[in-house]
């Protein structure tokens, strides 16, 4: 992938940065006796389309561009980082990260070996280098096509933001790797008006693709779901409140495994105890139907990555397996502690920030029931069709999500639109009351973005229908 | 930081300035920002993280006639500042014109003598070791794992510094400069229930002035408290019960007021307050003011995002909508004036926002109101994203305990609480007088009479 957007410190930018120059920061990190240390090169340069009433209203571009530095020693991280990539400010920010294992032993940084990942996401079209026309173009077909849709459309706005993040990682054991991570994500709102009642829809995709993106999803698409989506809203009513059956549509419902277990499941909140999920490794947490993985690797996906913020590479890696534990998502501190190898789940927002265990593309793996065998088994439930995110208490694994767009589903079918409404439970108690899962298994399109921590990254989610037993379903008919 | 630095932040915004004016622009405004922190985290009473670090940010947005764009970049270099400018000038043309677009009326934009020094800034704060900030932080734990044998494990504590100072530049004849401090002290410890269901808790203490920050120890003392009222919490049965909010979940539903009294969400149409105008929003007893001037202050600054002096806004009177808040263009959109309400991101986007967003507190004590209650449900932390400005629907989940007889008793958690946000204001029967300015959207306890609880 070439582009015209280029860090400086790319191997044939301005002011490249090569492993001699990477040693002599780590010499310097590691002189007040740290054990581990890391440089993270970053350079992100993006850009924002906002097409509103007929027009494209602003355009904007962005870039940023820094270096963190990390100093570890035992339990305890040093991190500074500096915006100004000349060698002086460098070996500053350095020197600061380092001051916490002030008084050790030097230690001196293993040889370094460059290394060059696989390519997960293969581009056509970068975003950021086509001409800001075609863009617009592709704003104002969704535009057409929402107000086309349907008379009851009283206001529509299209966005596309597009980002190139390129990245160096330099470990004092030696890793040398570099990697371009392009992101692009289109969405589209529209609000429906009808007898004094309003309801806004809205639908978005994209990930680590190329304008290609739309050769398989139009913007007209997109328009057409979010016009589907308001209309359909425009005749929701108050929805059931208690614990009832609830089936979850394939793809974003994704988002329910990443609050129930996802992030119970990342390796830093076990290796400090505070997860319901510390010390259940081998033990049974979920039904017997659900396998749960988190993969990097999916071509393309929003979560996807060739390499972590840690320089390492991640694979698949399967945490529920038939409903037993088998392994928590590790950056290389918490492998560390636990002996295990790393599984390249160590990401941060940007070279303001440390790594930690974040997941990348978590999905539950398809069962073996039909769709519409799993809707016509409830009697009185709800459908979930659409989530507006979600949020987990990590300690005990108390979590809701939000519902956008849900239905009632009664004697087996698929009956009246649902306001929304919020859906709360236990991760580990909903995960063993999986009763059903569709054959039908699909990865969100590419719109979320995990917080933790301050920090946010983007991800990818995915499952297949789900049939839950019981859940609390918030609303406001007892 | 210097008046120094401020001058060199000037400099910077008056060249990208005329740049962009040279370049073509018709309008051009800058906003330049730098600044330093400290952060320093001590989990079970050993250092985890000490990270410290300045930043700089330059962003930049243009008219040509009509047309917008916005720049940002952290890159100050000389070629990074033509690149700013060249890229802002090139995005202009590709967007469209809008007739609403256009910068203040160059006679309303405020003058340096008239703003006010608003005390948010402590010339102390920088001088804050690492090592001293780790003391803090270890205080603050020790006082949490101290205080109760149940007190099991821990977050951490976290003891930030932080300073900046910020200043704009526009091409109508505004220079305005800001710089401000905050501290702030967080402490998170974990208690094992008896069910093998892990609590977490929190509290935490920010100010402007570091001498002003309240002990190390009585926030970690209270963090523990709130971690142990929740050991043994369970859900309840669905019914409909009065809910009392504490002020930080009153806070968090103010904000979801915020965001529907918002002029970018009216013109929008996506905001249930659209034509509520002088009309009645809340019960009698809710008065909303945005009041940019309170000294030392969260949200408190002189001037606007586009260099309007800033003004307080009764938002809300009496349960009467008075205004909505609203920058130049939302303004326009809707035939009315800026209310001084506009925000400039520091890559340069504009639009309005709240700036210390307050629920005026009542007449009566917290353990009054509480005691007033016969039977309810007092929430003190909401999960979730279940609101639909649009409509106005709300539904979070939540947690807390039951109210009998004017007591707190049972601790209630994994419950969802459920009723439109209009409907929600209107029912505020008893608001508090515990109005605590730590947040910049600010609220006392009060009392919702009847809201639907979805529980077993």
């Amino acid at each position: 992938m070439t582009s015209r957007y280029q860090a400086p410190f790319a191997e044939t930018g301005p002011a490249p940065i090569d492993p001699e120059i990477a040693r002599k920061l780590l010499d310097v990190a590691l002189a007040q006796g740290g054990d581990y240390a890391d440089l993270f090169f970053e350079y992100a340069a993006s850009g924002s389309y906002a097409y509103d009433e007929g027009i494209l209203k602003s355009a904007g571009r962005f870039v940023t561009m820094g270096l963190g530095v990390r100093v570890m020693k035992g339990d305890a991280t040093g991190y500074a980082y500096v915006e100004d990539l000349d060698l002086d400010a460098m070996k500053h920010a350095a020197r600061t990260a380092g001051q916490i294992a002030a008084g050790g032993k030097p230690i001196a940084p293993q040889a370094i070996t460059r290394k060059s990942p696989a390519d997960r996401y293969p581009i056509g079209h970068l975003s950021m280098d086509v001409d800001g026309v075609v863009k617009r173009e592709l704003l104002e077909r969704a535009d057409r096509a929402a107000r086309a849709a349907d008379p009851r459309i009283t206001k529509v706005d299209a966005s596309l933001s597009e980002e190139l993040r390129e990245i160096l990682i330099v470990t004092s054991t030696g890793h040398f790797v570099r990697d371009r991570q392009p992101l692009l994500r289109f969405g589209v709102r529209a609000i429906a008006e009808e007898n004094g009642k309003r309801q806004a829809g809205s639908s978005g995709g994209g990930g680590r693709v190329g304008l290609e993106y739309f050769e398989k999803l139009s913007p007209e698409h997109h328009a057409k779901e979010a016009v589907r989506q308001a209309v359909a809203m425009l005749d929701a009513r108050e929805a059931p409140a208690g614990e009832m059956e609830v089936v979850l549509a394939p793809g974003d419902s994704g988002i329910l495994l990443h609050e129930a277990v996802g992030h119970g499941l990342e390796a830093d909140f076990n290796r400090k105890g505070t997860s319901n999920y510390t010390a259940q490794v081998g033990k049974e947490v979920a039904s017997e139907l659900c396998t749960v993985v988190d993969d990097a690797t999916l071509g393309g996906s929003r979560g996807s990555i060739n390499v972590d913020d840690e320089g390492l590479e991640p694979t698949s890696s399967t945490l529920i397996e038939k409903g037993i534990l088998r392994g928590y998502m590790q950056d290389r501190h918490s492998a560390d502690f636990f002996h295990v190898t790393p599984t390249g789940n160590g990401r941060r927002e940007s070279f303001r920030s440390h790594p930690m265990p974040r997941m990348t593309n978590t999905l539950l793996l398809a069962g073996q029931d039909d769709p519409e065998e799993i809707v016509r088994s409830v009697k009185k439930g709800v459908y979930a069709r659409k989530f507006g995110g979600g949020q987990v208490d990590i300690s005990n694994g108390d979590f809701v999500f939000s519902l956008t767009e849900g239905y009632l589903i009664e004697d087996g079918k698929i009956t009246a639109p649902l306001k929304g409404v919020n859906l709360i439970g236990n991760g580990p108690d909903v995960m063993r009351k999986v009763v059903m899962l569709g054959h039908d298994l699909e990865v969100s399109d590419g719109i979320w973005t995990c917080g933790k921590d301050g920090q946010s990254v983007p991800v990818g989610v995915g499952c297949p229908t789900i049939k839950i037993s019981a859940v609390t379903v918030g609303g406001t008919q007892l | 930081m210097t008046m120094q630095k401020l001058d060199e932040l000037l400099e910077v915004a008056d060249g990208v300035v005329a740049a962009a004016r040279k370049a073509g622009a018709d309008v051009a405004e800058a906003t330049v920002r730098g600044g330093s922190h400290l952060s320093t985290k001590v989990r079970l009473r050993e250092p985890e993280l000490v990270e410290e670090a300045g930043s700089r940010s330059l962003g930049l947005r243009v008219m040509l006639g009509q047309q917008v764009a916005v720049t940002y970049t952290s890159d100050f270099s000389a070629a990074g500042r033509a690149r700013l400018v060249e890229d802002v000038i090139e995005l202009a043309k590709l967007s469209q014109p809008d007739p609403f677009a256009g910068p203040p009326d160059p006679s309303k934009l405020s003058k340096p003598e008239q703003h006010v020094d608003l005390d948010v800034y402590d010339p102390k704060m920088d001088a804050l070791t690492a090592a001293e900030a780790l003391v803090r932080a270890k205080d603050g734990e020790d006082a949490a794992l101290n205080y109760d044998p149940r007190i099991t494990n821990s977050e951490g504590a976290t003891f930030t510094r932080a300073s900046g100072e910020s200043v704009l530049v526009t091409s109508g004849g505004f220079r305005g400069t800001t710089r401000g401090t905050y501290a702030s002290l967080v402490v998170s410890p974990v208690a094992d229930d008896a069910d093998g269901k892990k609590r977490s808790g929190y509290h935490w203490a920010a100010k402007r002035h570091l001498a002003e920050l309240e002990e190390a120890r009585g926030v970690g003392e209270e963090a523990a408290r709130r971690t142990l009222r929740k050991l043994g919490a369970s859900k309840i049965a669905s019914c409909e019960l009065p809910v009392v909010f504490d002020p930080d979940t009153a806070r968090s539903l103010l904000g979801l007021l915020a965001s529907c009294v918002n002029g970018g969400s009216i013109w929008r149409r996506s905001s249930y307050l659209l034509e509520r105008l002088g009309t009645k929003v809340a019960s009698d007893l809710v008065t909303v003011i945005d009041d940019p001037l309170i000294p030392k202050a969260p949200g408190s600054r002189p001037f606007d995002g586009e260099g309007l002096l800033s003004r307080r806004n009764v938002v809300v009177e009496n349960g009467v909508l008075k205004t909505y808040l609203m920058d130049t263009y939302a303004a326009k959109k809707l035939s009315m004036e800026s209310t001084a309400s506009a925000s400039r991101g520091s890559s340069g986007g504009v639009g309005a926002s709240t700036t210390n967003f307050v629920l005026q507190p009542g007449p009566i004590s917290r353990e009054q109101l509480l005691k007033d209650t016969k039977r309810g449900l007092y929430v003190t932390e909401m999960m979730g994203f279940g609101f639909n400005a649009v409509t106005g629907d709300f539904s979070r989940g939540a947690s807390g305990f039951l109210i009998e007889d004017g007591e707190l008793t049972q601790p209630v958690s994994e419950v969802t609480i459920s009723l439109n946000l209009d409907e929600i204001l209107q029912r505020i029967d008893a608001v508090a007088n515990d109005l605590d300015l730590r947040t910049s959207t600010a609220s006392p306890t009060f009392r919702v009479s009847a809201m639907t609880i979805a529980g077993k």
